[in-house]
């Protein structure tokens, strides 16, 4: 019989006074990619905290893979993978190292270690960095080796608290690229953000949170057709540059479109109805109208007006 | 209840995660790897190197004057050398190695890195006390070296009291009680210097101004402070030696008359009672601290 992956039970979190997170009730099941989103201080990362047992909950529960992590820290985190913030690893130990301790205490057997951690390290591009003291490296290297030690035991769920934070633009996409392949695998993956493009890029879900409250989870698509008034967006490129005329002559004139805006001469954002069949229906005239069609994404600002609109609701 | 469908993955875990008794001696091993090459484990050693080549010069250069009577036998010379510098050893190797030992996980967030990992906390307190207890006795060693090669010189290399033996088997039981209580203070905070402050202030000051005050105000045997069984240590060498659970009770004499406070010495079960103790007390406190703490 299985379980989900994730749950929560009526999880809150006080501080004192403060209360950081308040009843939060979740269940994610499948192997998928979930993005936690919320501003700073929304209670992203107490969630987090609670859910690897580094503090302890004031109300509820949580559980990963159907075990207590409260009650069973030890069997609830065995096949989880978990990277709170920006942990410090030991200065004098060398990534390989590092990475041994960990497989070492998670039970991967001495026959696989070397490989897996040899795989890790490439999948982090620290490769070249495996023999050399951690306590040299940038805080953006750091985390690609945290990252790496959440995965060298091939976990089937992965908690990741915003994994590109101190990555250079490149370490950025470096760190997508790293979930995405992570997505292939059979796992889930729950990771917390306020980037939104991050969110849009590499999450299948999405579940928001301000003030220790969860305001919605549900997928990207249904999160954007239940608040954005039945419109999503895409962002089309194009291999040369459209004209305004054919803009307002053949694009805006196709059907379900209701706006249509010109990011750059190659680029446009198509706002349009119908949800998925009004999205295949609008792919189709494009291409139809031959105007070069070479790229087409779920815009990301979609999410950042549903995003805007419900956390200012909260204010 | 906020969900989502999708199909569910299976949950039983794919590793075997080692038994807590055995992640204790990983993480203990990979803990004293750390402290072997850290920066802090050569500055000690040098500690006791320097100490050792000043007792070495000073006994060497006056043997046949003013340090002749330590050199007149092996219980004088061990009794004074080692017995009277052992607790100074144990004291700086418990600050070095205990004193910002849990306080630290907090502060460099290298916790962070632990408590994401299916370990109980106990683990890893009981693992990095371990690997604290092995690198401090490297220091223990390396005094004992230094002491024995002189002994060797002054006294051929066959001899060796059984005194000497006692004695650091006593250390050894010492080193763990402060262990122990190093560990507490350590877990008291979240920031490494109060940490390393508090057992330096209290080993170094606090127990013996604590011990002084009971003896010289209540007169009663401090039988309640660790500093008063580390006297075992040393005492081991008198003649004869009292194994007992009791203490020797002594006066101050002048002139015949008995001044001050009774002087009393822990026979040696009653000093392993009491070191014993105080690491059961203060392991127990500590680590139920270290439970209760959050990396908030």
């Amino acid at each position: 019989m299985s379980q989900p992956s994730l749950e929560t039970h009526h999880l809150t979190k006080r501080f004192g006074r403060f209360t950081a997170l308040s009843d939060l009730n979740l269940q994610i099941e499948g192997t998928k990619c979930v993005g936690f989103l919320g501003p700073n201080g929304a209670g992203k990362t107490t969630t987090l905290k609670l859910l690897s047992d580094m503090i302890y909950p004031t109300v509820g529960e949580c559980f990963l893979n159907g075990i207590s992590v409260q009650n069973d820290r030890k069997r609830a985190l065995a096949d989880a993978g978990v990277l709170i913030e920006t942990p410090e690893i030991y200065p004098s130990l060398t990534p390989v190292e590092a990475l041994e301790m960990v497989a070492d205490l998670r039970g991967v057997p001495p026959a696989e270690r070397a490989g897996r951690i040899e795989t890790v390290l490439g999948e982090v591009k620290m490769g070249e960095w495996a023999d050399q003291k951690v306590g040299r490296f940038s805080k953006g290297m750091k985390q690609r080796i945290n990252i790496a030690a959440a995965l060298v035991h091939d976990p089937t769920v992965v908690v990741l608290d915003e994994p590109s934070t101190g990555l250079d633009p490149r370490g950025m996409a470096e760190v997508r690229s790293i979930v995405r392949e992570l997505k292939k695998s059979q796992r889930l993956i729950f990771m917390s953000s306020h980037i939104l493009s991050e969110v849009v890029d590499v999450c299948d879900e999405v579940a928001l949170i301000d003030k220790g409250k969860l305001l919605f989870y549900d997928t990207l698509e249904n999160v954007t057709a239940r608040f954005s008034d039945g419109h999503a967006s895409v962002d089309v490129g194009f291999a040369r540059p459209i004209g305004s005329e054919v803009v307002s002559q053949r694009i805006v004139g196709l059907p379900g479109v209701s706006a249509v805006d010109q990011l750059d001469p190659r680029r446009l954002r198509i706002r349009f109805t119908g949800g998925l069949d009004g999205q295949e229906h609008l792919l189709q005239a494009l291409a139809g109208l031959h105007l070069g069609v070479v790229s087409v994404a779920s815009s990301e600002s979609a999410l950042e007006e549903i995003y805007m609109s419900q956390i200012s609701r909260g204010d | 209840m906020a969900t989502a469908d999708a199909p569910t993955v299976p949950a039983a875990p794919h590793l075997a995660v080692p038994g807590s008794y055995e992640q204790v001696t990983k993480l203990a091993r990979y803990q004293l790897r750390e402290y072997l090459r850290s920066l802090r484990f050569i500055v000690l050693l040098g500690i006791v190197a320097i100490i050792g080549a000043i007792i070495t010069t000073i006994v060497g250069y006056y043997h046949t004057t003013a340090a002749a009577g330590l050199v007149s036998n092996t219980l004088a010379f061990y009794g004074s050398l080692w017995g009277g510098g052992v607790n100074a050893v144990v004291v700086l190797s418990a600050v070095f190695f205990g004193g910002d030992a849990i306080a630290g996980e907090f502060q460099n967030k290298t916790g962070y890195f632990l408590m994401g990992l299916p370990v109980r906390r106990t683990t890893v307190y009981l693992g990095k006390y371990i690997a604290a207890f092995l690198a401090s006795c490297a220091m223990l060693a390396l005094f004992l070296a230094i002491l024995v090669g002189n002994g060797a010189a002054y006294f051929g290399v066959r001899l060796f009291p059984w005194q000497l033996g006692a004695s650091v088997l006593l250390a050894l039981v010492y080193l763990g009680s402060v262990l122990g209580a190093t560990f507490l203070f350590s877990s008291l905070f979240k920031t490494s210097l109060y940490g390393f402050v508090l057992t330096l202030i209290m080993f170094l000051f606090g127990f013996s101004v604590l011990q002084g005050l009971i003896v010289g105000l209540v007169n009663i045997e401090p039988w309640m402070v660790i500093s008063y069984a580390s006297t075992t240590m040393q005492s081991v060498f008198a003649s004869p030696v009292n194994w007992g659970l009791t203490a020797s009770v002594g006066h101050t004499m002048i002139n015949g008359l008995s001044v001050g406070p009774r002087v009393y010495t822990a026979g040696v079960a009653e000093g392993v009672v009491i070191m014993v103790g105080y690491l059961l007390v203060t392991a127990l406190a500590g680590l139920g601290l270290f439970e209760r703490e959050e990396f908030a």
